[in-house]
């Protein structure tokens, strides 16, 4: 149980508190930058300090920092989670969640920090409950609403609220799966997992209870369809609404859900994976002149598949410069800022394969500091794309029935199915 | 007239005025609702800055009576800020609470209630207990898990009038609440209370709670299922059938998406997987596996959390996550300190079957230019080889590779190693894979533990060295310079290589460091042990050579640290708490105030006295050489030890009985040795 959260910004300097317990001395507060760069001049960084007897457990959100505070042996991955949970609360009421806000808007962070956490405890932190009775314009309200909590804070259903009206009950799935992939130079797969997740945009009346089917083994063989080709999901991680001791014992995904956008499960699959869309790189430094990037790029996804938005990001050398681009596909952009090349593709058919060569000069005079050169080499090439239709892990959902007891509608699931990278589809140069 | 010249000039007219303060105050007390709950707003934003509006006290205390939620909330939140500087003023803002815990709307209620536990007054606890006692019997969940929680602001201030007053009682009963938030929140405050002071026994899990707790969990918010799995973690299960009971009702959460659910869920397994029967602990144990993976799937900051308890939990049950490794492959955009963790984690997850594969990205590691994280994946790589014979040599090769490749700091790092393998290989394979390259980069080592490492190859395998006059000419012209690490290293191998492969000058080279390190060397160590040689050898120089040289050093099985028994059962016990993180008990960082507390009612000498050792206490973990307090017994004393020898960078944390104290003299290979042998003499 944390004694206290505050904001802080980059340096350090408080911009908003809230002292629950008030055990622990505002001059220890005080001493949090200075420990912070102690921290970062010991190259470690790690988000726990503790001084004196006191502990402080922070996370970085853009320009601020976010600290708690506490005396005791705490459980600190609650409060990390929390913490992570506090800003994705705030941002949902006040967009962009940084100084000039949280200056502007102190008046509802107290009043949210007080109802997410007491006396240290954390207590609601679902923003869709929280909205239903804190808001930023109370002339909006309604009043009757300011009459009591709402019922769902403290119902065993505590993410929905009843007599939520729909004239058209739509339910939409969407599967999304994204690839993580780490390639060494040669082109051999080190590391491949999917991180797949289904969304729900939950557009239903009354209090429904939804069942989902999904051709997950597990799932499916305890169904009584052994001979069924199913796939087995791991780690698979649901929304608190989902009835997890239904799906400990039955292996089936019941649930009442919350209304609008949520994440209904997550999932995580290791298995051998090819590229989908696969790089190849080649360079060749002219000392003292220039620099000449060979490379090649590959869909390996089905003929009838198309793979979207694709960018591909190559690094290259920071004082390369006069780039002189020629590809027989997609637009080739320099971005000196970063250091890379984007190579971009609007659509990018399946089997198709494009090859590119850029050239671009380097300063005459060799850096004394080698390795400074060379670094653009450790860094990988990254690789966004985007896959409509298609699951690499085949995963397909069954059926998704939809019941409301009293109100007996008709309703309509629409399924959608997506491949995209992950944040880490990484070949590496060298 | 216009609004923007009317502003203008009322600015002048009041800008001579007392200013900011005194326009507050008279916003305060306006006779226009909108004027005042203007002016309260402004307050709160002059407080948040760090401004001292404490003086307004008797001004926002009037605005207290109002119908307006939202600006009730802000003298609220004023009121708790500043109750302290102004006690007595408080109490006039008592009559509007205890009205307000009989408002008809349950959010009044319930603030009220809440903002009363936050006044850290004396006088307003008396006023307390009456509205309190309320509120636990509301109608209304959302007032009552108000009141649960309130309850142990209330014990905070004042524990003698909670117990008094059946308070404690009150939250016990609590715990049968239909409501499943009001539960949790019970358990909360009862946790919190018994945690501060344990003597009030007020939290007994019975078999009948036992059950009401795991009829809750699967209803409760997120929040609430971590506090009852907490709490059944704690709870000792009486037998196998209701150990199994509780792990079958826990293992749903371990799919819950809040990290924070599955890690308590995590810890309240193994909490009682011990009392289950070998087959269902085989089972329940193999479940674990994907949930630990599926901590690493979060932000770096829990990741962090998760990977420092997936550190603990791989120690108790090795056989876990075996198949796991790639999992722990760094990435490019992972912080530093996530990096260095994962590293940990890989060398414990190595075995034949992943070695070639994890010698691999060891090397990726190694040619990064991030230099804590290539010397972490050099000392890896010499991990790896310690621990699989069988890929020794494969890693062997892969440092002289790395070596040649990288130069500097890379070849200090391998030297160290490099040691640290001929300790565990003696064979004259790796005798002749290791020694040439030593002996061909030697001049470029700078840092003192890779010198000494250096050196100590050179005591032991002289022969094998190319120009040894040279060598020996070095360590001789530059002795008086080093460190006192580096002095005692080259003692010892002075004294070998006369023994073992004299030259034509070694004699005189052992004569002048013997002359320097026994007048010029201030180094009281390096001074007697210098004597120690001397006398040894002019003494005898046969029964010199019998026990330096045919003293064989006790191999090292692994250089990979491990927790002692002690610590390890301390750490598996408080998974995922901050004693997780630190890898250090939980006494030897948190203060002693709940200590403290217990003896408030003795006399405040032993208070003071408590306090005193508090501040010595914090003086040490500062340098983090913690030993606990002087009287503590010895498991711990042996626990700080481990972390002593880990501060300074253990490479022979073998688990020896004297490990502990071999570590504690600089844990080098070169010093335990000479350590093993001054015993033998």
């Amino acid at each position: 149980m944390a004694s206290s959260i505050h904001f802080l910004d980059v340096k350090g300097k408080p911009l908003l508190s809230r002292d629950y317990k008030g055990d622990i001395p505002s001059t220890m507060l005080d001493r949090f930058p200075l420990l912070l760069l102690e921290n970062e001049e010991a190259n470690m960084m790690q988000p726990f300090i503790h001084h004196q007897g006191v502990n402080f457990v922070y996370i970085s959100h853009k320009n601020l920092y976010l600290l708690a505070m506490t005396k005791k042996n705490d459980n600190v991955m609650q409060i990390v989670i929390f913490l992570q949970k506090v800003i994705e609360v705030l941002t949902e009421y006040v967009k962009q969640l940084e100084e000039e806000s949280i200056r502007d808007n102190f008046v509802v962070i107290y009043e949210l920090l007080d109802e997410m956490m007491d006396f240290g405890c954390p207590q609601v932190t679902d923003s869709k409950i929280l909205k239903e009775y804190i808001t930023l314009d109370y002339y909006s309200l309604e009043k009757h609403k300011m009459l009591a909590p709402p019922a769902a804070v403290t119902n065993s259903v505590s993410w929905r609220q009843e007599g939520i009206f729909y004239k058209k009950n739509e339910a939409f799935l969407d599967v999304i799966e994204s690839i993580n992939m780490l390639v060494n130079s040669t082109g051999q797969v080190l590391h491949s997992e999917i991180l797949g997740r289904v969304k729900i945009k939950s557009n239903l009346s009354g209090m429904p209870d939804l069942r989902l089917g999904l051709n997950d083994k597990g799932i499916f063989n305890e169904a009584g369809s052994s001979n069924a080709k199913g796939i087995e999901l791991e780690d698979i991680k649901f929304h608190q609404c989902v009835r997890l001791s239904k799906f400990e014992t039955d292996r089936i995904i019941t649930f009442i859900p919350p209304d609008g956008e949520f994440d209904l499960m997550s999932y995580r699959l290791t298995m051998p994976l090819k590229p989908l869309i696969h790089v190849e790189c080649k360079f060749k430094i002219h000392s003292n002149s220039r620099i000449e990037i060979l490379a090649r790029v590959r869909a390996q996804i089905k003929r009838k598949s198309t793979a979207n938005n694709v960018e591909i990001m190559i690094p290259i050398p920071e004082d390369a410069d006069t780039p002189k681009f020629k590809s027989d596909g997609g637009k080739i952009k320099w971005k000196p800022e970063e250091s890379v090349l984007v190579w971009k593709f609007k659509s990018f058919q399946g089997g198709k394969e494009y090859v590119m060569k850029t050239e671009l000069g380097l300063p005459s005079v060799n850096d004394e500091d080698v390795s400074a050169g060379e670094i653009f080499k450790k860094k990988p090439i990254k690789v966004n794309f985007l896959i409509p239709y298609f699951t690499t892990s085949g995963i397909q959902v069954k059926y998704l029935r939809i019941n409301e007891p009293k109100l007996q509608y008709q309703s309509y699931p629409w399924v959608r199915y997506i491949t995209e990278n992950g944040p880490d589809y990484t070949i590496r140069m060298k | 007239m216009s609004s923007a010249l009317e502003a203008r000039l009322r600015k002048l007219f009041k800008a001579p005025r007392k200013g900011e303060s005194f326009e507050l105050r008279t916003g305060l007390v306006s006779q226009y609702a909108y004027e005042r709950k203007d002016a309260i707003q402004r307050v709160i934003a002059a407080m948040t800055v760090g401004k001292d509006v404490s003086a307004l006290f008797p001004d926002v205390l009037k605005n207290i009576a109002t119908h307006d939620i939202e600006q009730k909330k802000l003298v609220y939140l004023y009121l708790m800020n500043y109750a302290k500087t102004n006690p007595e003023l408080c109490i006039l803002a008592v009559n509007t609470f205890v009205q307000d815990t009989e408002d008809p709307n349950p959010l009044v209620r319930a603030l009220a209630i809440r903002t009363m536990g936050c006044i850290r007054v004396d006088k307003m606890v008396d006023y307390m207990d009456i509205p309190l006692k309320r509120t636990l019997k509301d109608d209304n969940p959302y007032v009552r898990k108000t009141g649960a929680i309130c309850v142990a602001k209330l014990f905070d201030l004042n524990p003698e009038m909670c117990v008094e007053q059946g308070f404690l009682q009150a939250l016990q009963d609590l715990v049968a609440d239909p409501n499943p938030m009001v539960v949790a929140n019970a358990v909360s405050a009862l946790a919190e209370i018994q945690e501060s002071d344990p003597s009030t026994q007020c939290f007994q899990i019975t078999s009948k709670v036992l059950k009401k707790l795991l009829l809750a969990l699967n209803e409760c918010t997120e929040w609430g299922r971590v506090t009852i799995l907490s709490a059944l973690s704690e709870y000792e299960s009486v037998d196998q059938a209701e150990a199994h009971h509780i792990i079958e009702r826990v293992v749903p959460q371990l799919q819950h998406v809040n990290t924070a659910v599955v890690l308590a869920g995590i810890k309240t397994v193994i909490s009682h997987i011990e009392k289950l029967s070998s087959t269902e602990y085989e089972m329940y144990l193999k479940k674990l596996s994907s949930p630990l993976v599926a901590l690493m799937s979060t932000s770096p900051e829990a990741q962090y959390v998760g990977i420092r308890n997936i550190r603990v939990i791989l120690e108790k049950y090795p056989q876990l996550l075996s198949r796991e490794l790639r999992v722990f492959y760094v990435k490019y955009s992972d912080p530093l300190y996530l990096k260095l963790e994962k590293l940990e984690i890989m060398v414990r997850l190595a075995n034949d079957k992943n070695a070639p594969l994890l010698l691999s990205e060891l090397k990726e590691y190694a040619m990064e230019v991030d230099a804590d994280l290539v010397k972490r994946a050099v000392s890896a790589i010499a991990q790896v080889a310690i621990k699989l014979p069988d890929h020794a040599m494969k890693a062997v090769e892969l440092l002289n590779f790395l070596v040649n490749q990288r130069g500097d700091y890379v070849v200090a790092e391998a030297v160290k190693v490099f040691r640290d393998l001929l300790r565990r290989y003696k064979t004259t394979e790796y005798v002749d894979a290791i020694v040439p390259v030593v002996s061909a980069n030697w001049e470029s080592l700078d840092d003192a533990e890779a010198t000494a490492a250096y050196i100590w190859i050179l005591g032991e395998y002289p022969q094998k060295f190319t120009r040894l006059d040279r060598h020996l000419q070095k360590l001789a012209e530059g002795f008086l310079e080093e460190t006192s690490v580096v002095q005692l290293a080259t003692l010892n191998a002075i004294v070998k290589t006369n023994l073992r492969a004299p030259t034509a000058n070694s004699g005189n080279y052992l004569q002048s460091i013997l002359n320097c390190a026994t007048s010029d060397v201030e180094n009281a160590d390096v001074r007697d042990k210098a004597y120690l040689y001397w006398r040894l050898l002019s003494s005898d120089s046969g029964l010199a050579a019998k026990v330096l040289l045919n003293t064989e050093l006790p191999p090292i099985p692994s250089t990979i640290a491990l927790f002692t028994p002690a610590l390890l059962a301390e750490l598996v016990s408080e998974l995922g708490t901050l004693a997780s993180v630190y890898h250090k008990p939980s006494y030897t960082f948190t203060s002693l105030i709940a200590k403290a507390k217990i003896l408030r009612a003795d006399n405040i000498e032993e208070i003071e006295r408590l306090a005193k050792r508090e501040i010595v206490a914090n003086a040490k973990s500062e340098n983090l050489l913690d030993f606990g307090d002087d009287e503590e017994i010895a498991a711990p004393v042996a626990s700080s030890l481990d972390e002593l020898s880990d501060v300074f960078g253990s490479s022979s944390q073998a688990p020896l009985a004297n490990s502990d104290i071999l570590g504690l003299f600089g844990s080098s290979g070169v010093d335990s040795g000479m350590n093993s042998q001054a015993a033998d003499i």
